[in-house]
């Protein structure tokens, strides 16, 4: 079973910091339990078309982002490909990565979820806001399950 | 104030105009926003690019340790990190007194040349491809990369392996994906081993023959509307770019040279570290970034285009076989109009992708790669300006180093802001040529972004979030109510006017 957790994300700017740092704390929980083998990690600043070749071979995928727009904590769905017409170069969705995956390599992209992770505040050189900061720690608690969970759910 | 029937930079009277605002401005890095005021004909009286997101990077910089500098700017941009990376790495060597060895530079330049490949292929495949293969107004559904899959599914393959090799290349020589810490001052932590070398071996055949097609469909999309592009947001400006001492193209260091709009040498290989000598900055009250010009010309006419277009028909010869034969084509294609187009610009930036590919190429084969000399380092100074050639032009790094080692003064001159009165320029000629008295449609406002999509601009970025970067163009009337609006969503699709 080959897993993939994608961060999108800057450390740098405020809340947009969530998914890296769920991704670190997946790492210290990861290599603690041996997951290392199956499950990698990938971090990046922003979605790109070039990402459909991360997702080769995988059997399933899970995009962690910061969102401005959903309810707190957190927002966990499975999500299918879309020809969603995101083609800002921030704003590629992972809807819109599947649908090109599947254009790209023409078969169906891998199961893929998407947890969005509720932020508020992006500035240059801002820290992770207090609410931010609670939100994720109830994301990564629910990202951890989810890996308990997926190879069971993947057979 | 000024009447700007001509110039458009301010309007006589906008009191009695209607303002339109495209913000943010779409397949560019960052945040921009254009406004537009009109009147009741829909005559155009006032066009502005704002940058509503550029400030606060010096601030970011100041009071850390100068060795973190190389990694903390990576952070300033998610699109071109390595720029800032090499920029700011070169500053530093001047900090710690470095000649750097030729494994560091050769090291470096790898880096780089895998940055400029990168970074070329994501504008002009993904970004900019969509305009120039359907059309600047055509269906907002298709116009995207996701619609040049569908109908150029190699094409879009190719840009898709080319980033990617490009970001291979980084990932060896940085160390990492992102976040690299390839570049240190004084040098290098790592050379390029035996096994990552015959890695990137593989694969660079195909990417020089890649490129060299991507420019070839660059000249075909010319040969198919000639007219449009050579007319799109056409203006004369000077020019700034980096020069090696022999004339010829180099993107990682040399010294600046400068042109005047007629191709008068105004300076050349002038040494860099003294960049405030020659290039100054004005403050405009209504844009948060600066306006550099060249100190001899004063602000009003002074101001200047870096990036491809500069480089490409500035330097003397292109030092690899085939990006200077594709340089000879440019400048003599139809009778050299094109070097002054401001779609010029992709033509421009495949030939240096074409260049990036070979200089790769020339790279992997040079034993210096696999050196053990890393670092070196010398007497300590107190201040260090590093400059580049970053894929959207020259790049300006400049510190300052109190005694306990911590940055206490940071300039940044970015690509972008070189190009911040050029892009205004642009604009302004296209709001003239498409805009003017004609129905505003999500069609026509996109020509507005297809000019300043041709500079590539880099407006900081690295911020995306769900769900936070809807596009909203408001028509006002004279009292300053809304009479109509369209919007974008963060998912790129339109409403319509309502």
């Amino acid at each position: 079973m080959s897993i993939l957790v994608f961060a999108i994300g800057n450390e740098s700017r405020g809340d947009d910091a969530l998914a890296p740092l769920l991704l670190r704390d997946l790492d210290e929980w990861m290599g603690a339990r041996g997951l290392d083998e199956r499950v990698e990690l990938i971090e990046d600043y922003q979605l790109q078309v070039e990402h459909v070749t991360d997702l080769v071979g995988r059997d399933a995928v899970l995009f962690v982002d910061a969102d401005m727009s959903c309810d707190p904590p957190f927002h966990f769905s499975e999500i299918a490909a879309d020809h969603d017409n995101s083609y800002t170069s921030h704003a590629m969705t992972p809807f819109a990565l599947l649908h090109a995956y599947h254009k790209v390599y023409n078969m169906g992209a891998p199961r893929s979820f998407l947890m969005r992770i509720r932020g508020y505040g992006f500035e240059l050189g801002e820290k992770l806001s207090n609410e931010a900061d609670a939100n994720l720690v109830q994301a990564k608690a629910k990202v951890r399950q989810w890996l308990a969970d997926i190879p069971s759910a993947g057979q | 104030m000024t009447d700007t029937t001509n110039n458009l930079e301010t309007a006589a009277h906008p009191e009695n105009l209607r303002r339109v605002a495209i913000d943010p401005v779409s397949r560019v890095e960052g945040h921009g926003k254009v406004t537009l005021l009109l009147d009741d004909e829909d005559r155009v009286h006032q066009v502005r690019l704002h940058i509503v997101e550029f400030r606060g990077f010096e601030k970011f910089i100041q009071g850390r340790p100068y060795w973190e500098a190389p990694v903390m700017v990576q952070r300033l941009c998610g699109i071109c990190p390595v720029s800032h990376h090499l920029a700011a790495s070169k500053a530093l060597d001047m900090i710690v007194g470095s000649t750097l060895t030729p494994t560091a530079e050769k090291v470096r330049r790898l880096m780089h040349y895998g940055q400029i490949l990168q970074s070329h292929a994501l504008h002009f495949f993904h970004l900019c491809s969509p305009d120039l293969l359907f059309g600047f107004g055509s269906d907002v559904a298709q116009r995207n990369i996701v619609g040049v899959i569908a109908a150029y599914p190699e094409i879009a393959k190719q840009g898709v392996l080319l980033r990617k090799y490009g970001q291979e290349v980084i990932r060896v020589t940085a160390g990492k994906r992102i976040h690299g810490t390839g570049s240190i001052p004084g040098g290098v932590n790592k050379n390029v081993s035996i096994e990552e070398r015959d890695y990137l071996l593989k694969d660079i055949d195909q990417m020089v023959e890649w490129s060299r097609d991507a420019v070839a469909l660059v000249r075909k999309l010319f040969d198919q509307n000639l007219a449009e592009f050579n007319s799109f947001g056409r203006f004369k400006a000077h020019t700034l770019n980096l020069v090696r001492a022999d004339g010829a193209m180099d993107l990682y260091h040399g010294g600046l040279r400068a042109r005047d709009m007629d191709g008068n040498t105004l300076f050349d290989h002038y040494d860099y570290t003294h960049y405030w000598d020659v290039i100054f900055e004005d403050v405009k009250n209504w844009s948060y970034m600066k306006f550099p010009f060249l100190r001899s010309m004063g602000p009003e006419t002074g101001w200047y285009r870096v990036g491809p277009l500069s480089r490409v028909t500035q330097c003397d010869f292109i030092s690899t076989p085939l990006a200077e034969q594709a340089r000879r084509e440019f400048m003599a294609y139809d009778g050299g109009s094109v070097t002054g187009a401001t779609l010029g610009f992709h033509w421009a930036r495949m030939i240096e992708m074409l260049h990036a590919a070979e200089l790769i190429q020339e790279l992997l084969h040079d034993p210096d790669l696999q050196g053990s000399e890393l670092v070196h380092t010398g007497e300590r100074q107190a201040r260090g300006v590093g400059v580049i050639e970053a894929p959207r032009g020259t790049l300006i790094h400049h510190y300052k180093v109190d005694e306990n080692d911590q940055i206490i003064r940071c300039n940044l001159i970015v690509s972008t802001t070189h190009n911040n009165q050029s892009m205004n320029e642009a604009i302004r000629q296209v709001a003239q040529q498409y805009i003017d008295g004609r129905k505003l449609t999500e069609g026509l406002l996109n020509h507005i972004e297809v000019a300043i999509r041709a500079f590539d601009p880099c407006l900081s970025c690295a911020t995306h979030a769900l769900g936070k970067m809807p596009l909203e163009v408001e028509l006002l009337d004279a009292s300053g109510n809304r009479v109509d609006t369209l919007a974008r969503s963060s998912d790129g699709s339109f409403g319509n006017f309502c």
